[in-house]
């Protein structure tokens, strides 16, 4: 009895994929009918050449990451140029609002930090203090909003084209870069105008806190891009929290009255301290706006006692979240095609 | 003759996913319903192209031929197995090539020609040559969103050849251009094929793909189920079934082929 269902079980399935098959060997027939004269036929004519590549068989899709960006220059450069020339096209005043904004900004915190909330009072070049830590947090906001959106906003090209994906965020990156460059010039110009002291801990200071930046602002942008494409909701959370992240960071008030909040709180100091930006900004204006000041040891409470190892420390945690994200970046970045 | 391409039991599995946002996706388990499934595009494949062979990839709608090229272009990667290629690869895959719809033509064919592995000295060199060839003319510089379907396969068919690579990948692309440009691209490819670079050609029409190959791939969803001359591929394809009568389909398929050439 059982065998007996099985066997018509059997035979009904076989009559299936013969059904089947007949079925897509009619709809092959019919479509060669009908394609059949969809392409022209053109014949072969010269003699056939030998071709000898030189090159080894490889993976066509190799794991590069963010190396072979760095070797594919000429690719980058194109790509930045791209984004520059899109992100002001048909805007009258262009590229000056890349000032503007920012500018704006700071005009804005100095008048409600600065003059209403009186925050400057006991800080010398206060204005300076706020702009350095502003230029680099410009940096870093850019970088992260318009790296989270641009495998995402390039998809005609990831769907289509064999490059290594990462050039999108490092190119995102690149274009931040390119805007906060002549801030950066202001600020250095700013500096000598008030009066800089040179110092080894000064070019320490930038050395250490440009590195901190550029680690931590990769590794947000890879990651963050990758995983954009999963779920779009992320370009919203990012820009959500660009929005209150300038707040997150010592430069409208002094680390000293986070310092203070620290004295009750050790918790919440501990955790605002783990904020590699905090670090950042704070080495940033080690480096500009520190020794612009005349009596230098009266201030030294506004920076904190382990500046240096806290430093250390987060520029060591980048390093690992970066090769975190590019693990991350490497392993999402095979199912783009499919969730583009 | 050396290998060209080297594809060992590769699999593609494409997952579907139902839901985009986070709210979807709670929304659906909550519910208990399935937020993916799974299936092959690309099943168990496995041949070796040697270099300068002209291969033609035929197989219904959806059967993988896209995935496949995809695949050996390097935008995708294969779940399971291996694809190994020797140097490099250019071509169009899908439907139209991949161009940045803000930028204009100009902006894309340097972008192309840089993804493809040129150097800015070599795109100067042949951009005249291309945007000759694509016949685009004064759209050079107007964004390629404002383009033609014709027009967009064109300058990427143009991009792509001039590229000077050792493998070429043609997908069905070809098909939204006029009568006079797919000749025109059909003669480059035989040019190149003279040159001994490997090409791949995707089409339905069999008398083309018999002049423009020495060997025929059938995908038949997702499964390689025939690999060999040409003649035996297009008479596979068409007469599936041994009970059919086979004299009378002969003749139907000469009649077709005396229609084409
Ligand atoms: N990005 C994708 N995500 C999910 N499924 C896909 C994707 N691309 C193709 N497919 C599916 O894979 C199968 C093979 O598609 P394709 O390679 O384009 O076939 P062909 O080129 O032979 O017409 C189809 O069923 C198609 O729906
Ligand atoms: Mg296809």
């Amino acid at each position: 009895m059982k065998a007996a269902d099985k066997a018509a079980q059997q035979g009904a399935l076989k009559v299936d994929e013969n059904g089947r098959r007949k079925n897509a060997a009619q709809r092959a027939r019919a479509l060669m009918e009908r394609k059949s004269d969809s392409m022209p036929v053109v014949q072969f004519v010269g003699e056939r050449q030998e071709r000898h590549v030189t090159a080894e068989m490889v993976d066509p899709a190799p794991r590069g990451g963010i190396v072979e960006v760095a070797q594919q220059h000429y690719l980058l450069r194109l790509i930045v140029s791209r984004q520059l020339a899109q992100q002001y096209a048909a805007s009258v005043l262009g590229l000056l609002w890349s000032y503007i904004q920012p500018g704006m900004r700071f005009a804005v915190y100095f008048f409600i930090f600065g003059v209403v909330l009186k925050t400057h009072q006991g800080t010398p070049n206060f204005a300076l203090r706020l702009f350095a830590g502003m230029v680099f947090m410009h940096f870093f906001t850019e970088t992260w909003t318009k790296a989270t959106q641009s495998i995402w906003n390039n998809r005609a090209l990831v769907l289509k084209m064999r490059v290594p994906r990462e050039v999108f965020p490092i190119a995102s990156m690149l274009t931040a870069a390119y805007h906060t460059g002549p801030q950066v010039v202001i600020l250095i110009a700013c500096c000598a105008v008030v009066g800089w002291h040179f110092s080894f801990a000064a070019v320490l200071a930038l050395l250490l806190g440009f590195a901190l930046l550029l680690t931590f602002a990769t590794a947000m942008a890879l990651y963050f891009s990758a995983l954009n494409v999963l779920y779009k909701d992320f370009q919203n959370i990012v820009s959500t929290i660009t929005q209150f992240l300038h707040f997150l960071v010592p430069m409208m008030y002094s680390y000293s009255v986070i310092a203070a909040l620290g004295k009750d709180h050790q918790a919440a100091y501990q955790l605002y301290m783990a904020n590699p930006l905090a670090e950042a900004v704070m080495l940033m204006q080690r480096c500009f706006w520190f020794p612009t000041l005349n009596n230098q040891s009266q201030f030294a409470k506004q920076f904190p006692p382990d500046l240096w190892s806290r430093g250390l420390i987060m520029l060591a945690v980048s390093c690992v979240l970066l090769v975190f994200s590019q693990r991350f970046f490497a392993r999402v970045e095979s199912k783009f095609p499919e969730r583009l | 003759m050396a290998e060209s391409i080297v594809v060992d039991h590769v699999t593609k599995d494409f997952t579907m996913h139902y839901h985009r946002t986070l709210k979807q996706m709670a929304v659906a388990t909550l519910r208990g319903l399935p937020l993916k499934e799974e299936f092959q595009a690309v099943n168990d494949v496995s041949f070796t192209v040697e270099q300068g062979e002209s291969v033609g990839l035929m197989g219904l709608n959806g059967s993988g031929k896209s995935t496949l090229l995809k695949l050996i272009n390097g935008v995708m990667r294969p779940n399971q197995g291996t694809i190994r290629t020797r140097g490099r690869i250019a071509g169009l895959i899908a439907t139209g090539a991949g161009f940045h719809p803000q930028m204009t033509g100009r902006e894309n064919l340097y972008l192309n020609g840089a993804i493809l592995g040129m150097s800015e000295n070599e795109i100067n060199g042949k951009f005249d040559e291309i945007v000759e060839f694509a016949g685009i003319g004064k759209f050079l510089d107007t964004p390629v969103s404002h383009y033609s379907s014709g027009m967009y396969a064109r300058l990427g068919f143009a991009i792509a050849i001039h590229v000077d690579a050792d493998i070429f990948l043609a997908d069905e692309v070809l098909a939204v251009g006029d009568r006079p440009f797919k000749k025109k691209c059909l003669a480059k490819m035989q040019e190149i094929r003279t040159q001994g670079t490997t090409i791949f050609y995707v089409s339905h029409a069999a008398a083309s793909v018999r002049a423009m190959c020495d060997r025929v791939l059938i995908l038949e969803s997702g499964h390689l189920n025939f690999d060999g001359p040409c003649d035996d591929g297009i008479r596979y394809l068409q007469y599936d079934d041994d009970d059919d009568d086979e004299n009378s389909l002969e003749g139907m398929v000469d009649e077709e082929l005396g229609a084409d050439i």
